[in-house]
């Protein structure tokens, strides 16, 4: 029997918790899950790669989650959020990953205190200890720079994940073939809206072109191998990011012919002696990021969330 | 204002969702989209953000003829009383599910 009282009451059943996508506690994410290093591996290696990966996915939920009451309409806020919590999502679980995979990279906290591994590692690193892409840093700036950035990061995470699914670390395929299906949305919601704004309006296709030059320079890096990648792809556990460009180039080209924009400029953004977000040098736009993520947590190092 | 001004409001659509054991889409609300397409999308991110659904149905809501509140008893009070429609005189088989 429906009971048309509520809208809802047709749609769950309720005699389970099967509505609820993460359950209704936050318990050890990798509770259960075989987290020994395959032959071959290094632990300290895969610990920083997991940081690498998993901070790409941090730095992006929090530029998402500052849309939050700011958005051009609700339907879109609610879209970025949702966006935003899947990435805080695979976070979540490749942090944990690093910090089983090597548990010296957990900042050291007062004894007793509560706070989870993966927790500390999100709120208790300083800027140069993160390894996020600086694309991901980039401020919102307006929608469809928002946009911009989010197809390139999409894209270029999505090729990354398809990769990882067949990952020598079972942790890190199962957090990929997870990962697919959310990115695979994400991927298609920035595309059609880059093509919505690139046809629509001239003020729309004038601050989609601008979105365009300014997140650019950021492209290169995402496909600048640092000795770690290279020794991870290697050992069969990451992925060989040579191979991804083609992929990448062959997405955003579809994208942009079918936007009618023209070819993306080939500008880079210097680096600092060769050294970018992977090596822990970043814009002066992280400091902000952090702060605004950390504060909280840092003048609590006993607190329970 | 040039050719390329747009509607201050984008189009309002009625969204019906079908649950993992529901039969039927069920009406859950109302969003605003740009086309069909992003209506859609809304609705996937408005409305099945908590696992509920498996199949979404949008629609503009002006195309959706509705009855009206003034025409409630003509409409509605004469089936009240006979009560020989409602198939309550008969044994329903076990095996007959979804009745």
């Amino acid at each position: 029997m429906t009971d048309h009282d509520s809208a809802y009451e047709g749609l769950v059943d309720a005699d389970s918790h099967d509505q609820w996508a993460f359950g209704t506690s936050f318990d050890d994410p990798l509770a259960g899950v075989d987290t020994t290093l395959a032959p071959g591996i290094d632990g300290t290696d895969l610990a920083k790669y997991c940081l690498m990966l998993g901070d790409d996915a941090l730095i992006t939920a929090q530029r998402l989650a500052q849309w939050s009451t700011r958005a051009p309409e609700l339907e879109e806020e609610v879209a970025l959020a949702n966006i935003g919590l899947d990435y805080l999502g695979q976070a979540r679980l490749l942090l944990a990953r690093a910090a089983a995979a090597d548990s010296t990279v957990v900042p050291v906290l007062p004894d007793g205190s509560p706070i989870p591994a993966e927790d500390a590692l999100a709120f208790f690193r300083g800027e140069p200890e993160f390894r996020n892409v600086r694309l991901v840093e980039l401020d919102n700036g307006d929608f469809a720079c928002t946009i911009v950035r989010l197809l390139v990061f999409s894209t270029y995470r999505l090729a990354q994940l398809h990769h990882l699914r067949s990952s020598r670390d079972p942790v890190l395929a199962a957090v990929a073939s997870k990962g697919v299906k959310e990115v695979t949305y994400h991927r298609d919601y920035a595309a059609r809206w880059l093509v919505t704004l690139a046809g629509g309006t001239d003020e729309s296709r004038r601050r989609t072109e601008a979105a365009i030059r300014r997140v650019w320079p950021f492209v290169f890096e995402l496909f600048e191998a640092h000795p770690v990648e290279q020794r991870l792809a290697a050992a069969g556990a990451g992925v060989d990011l040579s191979t991804l460009r083609a992929e990448f180039d062959s997405v955003l080209a579809q994208v942009f012919h079918a936007a009618e924009l023209p070819e993306p400029p080939g500008a880079k953004a210097t680096s600092v002696g060769g050294r970018a977000g992977r090596d822990g040098i970043h814009t002066e736009a992280m400091g902000y990021i952090l702060a605004e993520l950390q504060s909280v947590a840092r003048a609590h190092p006993m607190g329970r969330w | 204002m040039t050719d390329n001004s747009i509607d201050a409001q984008w189009p309002l659509y009625e969204v019906f969702v079908r649950g993992k054991r529901g039969l039927n889409h069920v009406h859950v609300g109302s969003l605003h989209a740009a086309d069909d397409e992003m209506a859609l999308r809304h609705a996937r991110d408005v409305y099945t953000r908590r696992n509920e659904g498996v199949s979404i149905w949008v629609v503009r809501s002006n195309s959706i003829v509705a009855s009206s509140p003034k025409e409630k008893d003509p409409f509605f009070a004469p089936s009240g009383d006979k009560v020989y429609r409602h198939p309550t005189f008969y044994e329903i088989p076990d095996n007959v599910p979804h009745m």
